[in-house]
């Protein structure tokens, strides 16, 4: 499997193709592990792109976990978006849609990323 | 072979409620009323044809008991036994009348196989009516040290009245060594160790061309490389897998990581990867009513779908008094 990452805003995106299983899983776990430190240390929220994903084993789902426990012990925030329908249908089926913030289209997920926009400064009337 | 389920619940034994039992019987009063069942054989046929497995029946509710009868055992009468059951759940005091039955004052051996002695697991026995009469041998096997303690401990004040050393029958505790097969009355026995607090055993059991696997109580970390294929050669082309499938996935690997319990999808993908031909869902979430467990049924077969890549696995959910035939 491939893994891409890209930033959007204060929102790094990492966008896994092909097949995570238990083949492919520690390859995509130490990938994708540095680009989290960095990430949250830097204050970016992370966002798991999974359009281009074809399949997700359990093992594949616990590396999402991780990301997720990471993210509360660094106050970070991670979310998933975009899966295509068989994937989408795992996360159902796992429940990770109950422990896990799961959006159906990026769009969607960046904006819930994104932090605040700044108010406005007052008028000078 | 054949397997009979008495008791599929986890944890601690659970019933329906008067409430459960009257919004049932509401339901089904209304899906019938416009179809004038007057007698008791239209009534089972629509009951068959029109309620879904929810409403017909019960996944039941006593903790882990599962009875094996191997092709060549099984016959009536006399000949009935030498008979294999897997953990004494409160499941075996059902088990424990069938036996009684059966058997009709004839002697048989029971065969025990212990997962492990937590106290779902055990709660059954002092209810277990031939273990109090003369004509029974008990083979209690396991692998942990503390096997016979337990047993022995349960039934002393102030927990039972009746002392371990008043029942009836020849009780023998005999241990096991995980990793290698046993030959017991005519079955080969394989106990694997698992992950679980105090850890618990899995049995493979072959007999006349067909194997079963017993696997509760287990939980699947997902982080060695080589766990997913050490439990695929243990479930390796099995008739029947019994699997502990409590939890969601998304629980079992979060908050309730440590539990000591699997999941449906783990299940599915070890049975895959394992080439097996049959999954048990087992070992029932206390919290998840008949409507719960049909549903995660029904999403365990679509997963199976999903992911297939080689021949169809064969799921079902177990439930209390459900009998299959290998």
């Amino acid at each position: 499997m491939d893994l891409t990452s890209r930033t959007a805003g204060d929102v790094l995106v990492l966008a896994p193709a092909g097949r995570l299983d238990h083949e492919s899983v520690d390859a995509f776990r130490a990938a994708v592990q540095h680009r989290l430190d960095g990430a949250f240390a830097a204050g970016q929220a992370v966002l798991f792109d999974l359009s281009a994903l074809e399949y997700v084993s359990s093992a594949g789902l616990r590396c999402f976990m991780l990301a997720a426990k990471q993210a509360n012990a660094q106050n970070g925030r991670v979310a998933v978006a975009a899966a295509r329908p068989v994937v989408a249908e795992i996360l159902e089926i796992s429940r990770f849609n109950m422990v896990f913030r799961v959006y159906p289209a990026m769009q969607e997920a960046l904006a819930a990323l994104s932090p605040e926009p700044a108010a406005a400064p007052p008028g000078r009337g | 072979m054949r397997v009979r389920f008495w008791g599929t619940r986890g944890s601690i034994p659970v019933s329906l409620t008067w409430r459960d039992m009257r919004d049932r019987l509401v339901r089904a009063l209304v899906l019938a009323a416009p179809h004038h069942l007057d007698s008791a054989e239209k009534a089972q046929g629509f009951i068959a044809k029109h309620f879904e497995f929810s409403l017909s029946h019960t996944f039941g509710g006593h903790s882990a008991c599962v009875e094996l009868e191997p092709a060549v055992h099984g016959k009536e009468g006399a000949d009935a036994g030498p008979y294999f059951v897997c953990d004494m759940g409160s499941g075996a005091r059902a088990f424990g009348e069938h036996v009684l039955a059966r058997q009709a004052g004839r002697p048989a051996t029971v065969n025990v196989f212990m997962s492990h002695v937590h106290w779902d697991h055990i709660m059954g026995f002092p209810f277990f009516r031939p273990a109090y009469r003369p004509e029974y041998r008990l083979r209690i096997h396991g692998c942990h040290e503390e096997l016979e303690h337990a047993f022995r401990r349960q039934q002393d004040p102030p927990s039972f009245p009746v002392p371990f050393s008043a029942l009836g029958a020849a009780i023998e505790f005999v241990r096991l060594a995980p990793g290698e097969t046993h030959e017991i009355d005519g079955l080969k026995v394989t106990p694997m160790l698992q992950l679980h607090s105090g850890d618990s055993y899995g049995y493979r059991f072959e007999g006349g061309g067909r194997s079963v696997v017993y696997t509760t109580d287990s939980e699947h970390k997902l982080e060695e490389a080589g766990e997913s294929e050490k439990y695929a050669f243990f479930f390796r082309d099995a008739d029947l897998v019994i699997f502990d499938a409590m939890y969601s996935l998304a629980d079992a690997i979060s908050v309730k990581a440590d539990w000591g319990h699997s999941s449906n999808v783990i299940g599915v993908e070890l049975c895959q990867l394992a080439g097996a031909k049959r999954l048990a869902l087992f070992h029932h979430e206390p919290a998840n009513d008949d409507q719960a467990l049909a549903r995660i049924l029904e999403e365990t077969r679509r997963l199976e779908e999903l992911t297939r890549e080689g021949e169809p696995l064969e799921i079902i959910a177990a439930y209390d008094g459900l009998e299959i035939e290998l």
